[in-house]
């Protein structure tokens, strides 16, 4: 085989790897997603959960886990944000609904978005939602606020050395990503 | 591509005529040893600037309080000090040895793909004008450490990042053509006779460096890209209100950074394996362990990199299998360091300055080695985490790790470059300014670490004031002993006392074997291996 045809050879075969690596470093992130889902590391929450199965659910009546929940706003965030019960006592099995209150201070339009965790981290995959409102962006009129409901069910398979699981609750200002910059949709609304 | 595999094989004809005239010598060159040499001193005008910074930071840290710039400056002084100290100067240093070494050692004409060789090295200087011009822009320049931890870096960054993206960009390209240029080089064009078990060790410990870069450069360039689409494209890899994670940038970028911290040391090791064999005239202890040992180190360091990582709230098991993974790579290590010292054992040893600065290699190394395995153990780790002491030792495995061995390479290949030898006393005294200098700028970093200093502050509590003290005096004086190194190398090429071929009596190996300077075409006929 000629110099030329080995080096051809070599480079195309480099060439395939730098752009398989690359590709590789964007694989990561749903990986990372499908690691974190499966191991529930990170006290990521899932999704959605079926509602019929929540309800199929056998209630777990010798035991009660306490569940605790935390609202904190994300830097700049003017939302008056909390749970209406900062904990709730539930039988694993059990459908619960709780309430959470968010109040828009400011003279504008607002869209906010929160994002779950849950701790311990091992109690994630255990902990199943069928309604949140952390699955929507929330918006906002001037001066308005809302109940947003939250209805879970903790699963009977919960391990029995996990009696308190936490809920946190971070909210973002998502604003500017979802109505342009915020002070042309000031002009805008003062226009109005 | 064609045309750069055409231009070799119908090279024939610009074979038999010396280098071009004035500027366009430099700017179209096709040569590596040109192009070395320009790698060569670019890294070193690199390593100046990092330098600087690196004096402006230990400026402003002499004494507690803040006396000569603002904290913003100062945060960009830490991020630019690291990024060009990484990507300018020990990067491309070893790029520039490659490119000088790789061909005479295996005993090839020239480099494989010399057309892209010169693109590689002209990309850089390019990449490094727009990373240090975002200093003078509005905003100031990168503001968020070299590990450019996201959201730092993107939601909360100056709008100069965009340049820091796009230079990061043209250094990974220029460092991944490069890697593919040495790998064809050592793949396709030894000597008749040269297996790959008869390599010298810098030829192989830069094989095993290529195929790093190949795999993670790409990773360092997605995970930039991925920066640019969260900052311009409204995409939320790394915001976490958009569904994004910040952890996962950190484990993007240290999956690229761990072995990144590799690329920068096995040639160093490469080097060092060179040059101990010939000053204790006996040849290399354990070769073929040496290779299997870096071949290790280099697979080892992509499932440790998490132990930067081990506050960000990892679950036990993840905790144990990273501490014990990183644990496992002291074990090659040590393989190579028992090698050096065994291969030193009873031989008949002369101290030149090569061989100082591969035996203060060996010793420093070994110190910045062992921090690191106590900053391995993962609930210790808690307590020393973004201290000082993490400071410490990375420059204890860099400064006498990587750049101790560029020193002792550019005194060991020097006379065969320039066919002329620098002045010993010289060279000696260079090496005892930079021992003392660089332990004593970095040594109390270990003790300022313990004690809780964080890093990346430009001002502290009054108790770590001596220590401090102590380390800018050493830093300045590690500095300054770089301007004498300069001289040294001007004065050698300029009025040095010609080389003789094999320059050094206890040397082996095919570039010894060529006439001193090395002529400007050399193994035009491949020699025969035996």
């Amino acid at each position: 085989m000629s110099k030329a045809k080995q080096h051809k050879r070599t480079v195309t075969k480099s060439i395939v790897a730098v752009v398989a690596m690359f590709g590789f470093g964007f694989a990561l992130v749903p990986l990372y997603d499908v690691f974190c889902d499966i191991t529930g590391l990170n006290g990521k929450t899932r999704g959605v959960y079926d509602q019929g199965l929540a309800e199929k659910q056998q209630v777990d009546e010798s035991r009660r886990v306490r569940v605790q929940f935390v609202t904190q706003n994300n830097e700049s965030m003017p939302w008056e944000f909390k749970p209406v019960e900062y904990e709730v006592r539930v039988h694993p099995g059990e459908l619960i609904e709780v309430n959470f209150f968010a109040r828009n201070p400011t003279g504008r339009k607002m869209v906010a978005q929160a994002v779950p965790s849950l701790s311990p981290s091992e109690g994630a995959e255990y902990f199943h939602k069928t309604e949140c409102f952390c699955f929507n962006q929330q918006t906002l009129a001037a001066h308005e606020e809302v109940l947003m409901p939250l209805r879970f069910v903790v699963d009977a398979a919960l391990p029995e050395h996990l009696t308190t699981l936490t809920l946190s609750y971070t909210l973002f200002d998502q604003t500017e990503a979802m109505l342009g910059d915020t002070v042309a949709n000031d002009i805008k609304q003062v226009a109005l | 591509m064609s045309a750069v595999i055409d231009n070799h094989t119908n090279g024939d004809d610009h074979e038999h005529h010396g280098p071009a005239k004035g500027i366009a010598r430099w700017l179209f060159t096709t040569n590596h040893k040109d192009i070395g040499s320009m790698y060569l001193w670019f890294s070193f005008a690199m390593f100046l600037l990092g330098g600087c910074m690196a004096l402006t930071i230990r400026a402003e840290l002499f004494q507690p309080g803040l006396q000569l710039i603002e904290p913003e400056f100062f945060n960009q002084m830490t991020t630019l000090h690291g990024l060009i100290m990484v990507f300018g100067a020990v990067m491309p240093a070893f790029v520039g040895l490659a490119n000088w070494m790789i061909p005479m050692m295996v005993g090839a004409p020239d480099m494989a793909l010399p057309r892209m060789n010169n693109w590689s090295f002209w990309i850089l200087p390019f990449a490094f004008t727009l990373l240090v011009s975002t200093l003078f822009m509005e905003g100031g320049g990168p503001n968020f450490g070299w590990t450019f931890y996201a959201p730092l870096s993107t939601t909360y960054a100056p709008d100069t990042v965009t340049y820091f993206i796009f230079g990061v960009h043209m250094m990974g390209i220029s460092s991944i053509m490069g890697a593919i240029n040495v790998i064809a080089t050592i793949l396709n064009m030894r000597a008749p006779g040269m297996t790959l078990m008869k390599m010298p060790l810098f030829v192989w410990t830069w094989l095993i460096t290529a195929f790093l870069l190949i795999a993670v450069m790409p990773v360092l360039a997605g995970v930039v890209t991925m920066m640019l689409m969260d900052i311009h494209f409204g995409t939320s890899f790394f915001n976490a209100a958009g569904g994004g994670d910040p952890v996962l940038f950190q484990h993007v970028f240290w999956f690229f950074g761990h072995p990144e911290v590799y690329i920068m040391i096995l040639p160093a090791f490469g080097v060092v394996s060179q040059i101990i064999p010939t000053f204790a005239r006996k040849k290399l202890f354990g070769y073929h362990s040496m290779v299997y040992a870096v071949a290790s180190i280099a697979i080892l360091s992509f499932i440790v990199w998490a132990h930067h990582m081990f506050t960000v709230g990892m679950p036990l098991a993840g905790e144990l299998f990273f501490m014990y993974a990183t644990m496992l790579i002291a074990v090659p290590t040590g393989v190579k360091v028992f090698n050096w010292i065994t291969t030193m054992f009873r031989g008949s040893l002369t101290f030149e300055t090569p061989m100082l600065f591969s035996i203060a290699f060996v010793v420093l190394f070994t110190i910045g080695g062992f921090s690191g395995l106590m900053l391995a153990i993962a609930p210790a780790d808690f307590q020393y985490h973004d201290t000082y002491f993490v400071v410490a030792h990375f420059h204890y495995v860099l400064v006498p790790g990587a750049i101790f061995g560029i020193f002792a390479a550019v005194y060991y290949w020097l006379p065969k470059w320039s066919g002329r030898m620098y002045n010993e006393t010289l060279g000696k005294l260079h090496f005892w300014l930079s021992f003392v200098g660089m332990n004593l700028a970095f040594f109390p970093m270990h003790f300022l670490g313990l004690a809780g200093m964080p890093r990346r502050i430009p001002d502290y509590a009054l108790q770590f004031a001596d220590f401090n003290a102590i380390s800018t005096v050493g830093a300045f004086m590690f500095g300054a002993t770089q301007l004498f190194f300069l001289y040294i190398i001007i004065n050698a090429i300029r009025k040095g006392k010609p080389a003789t071929d094999q320059v050094w009596e206890g040397a082996e190996g095919l570039e010894w074997t060529i006439p001193s300077p090395a002529p400007y075409h050399t193994f035009s006929t491949p020699p025969e291996v035996k």
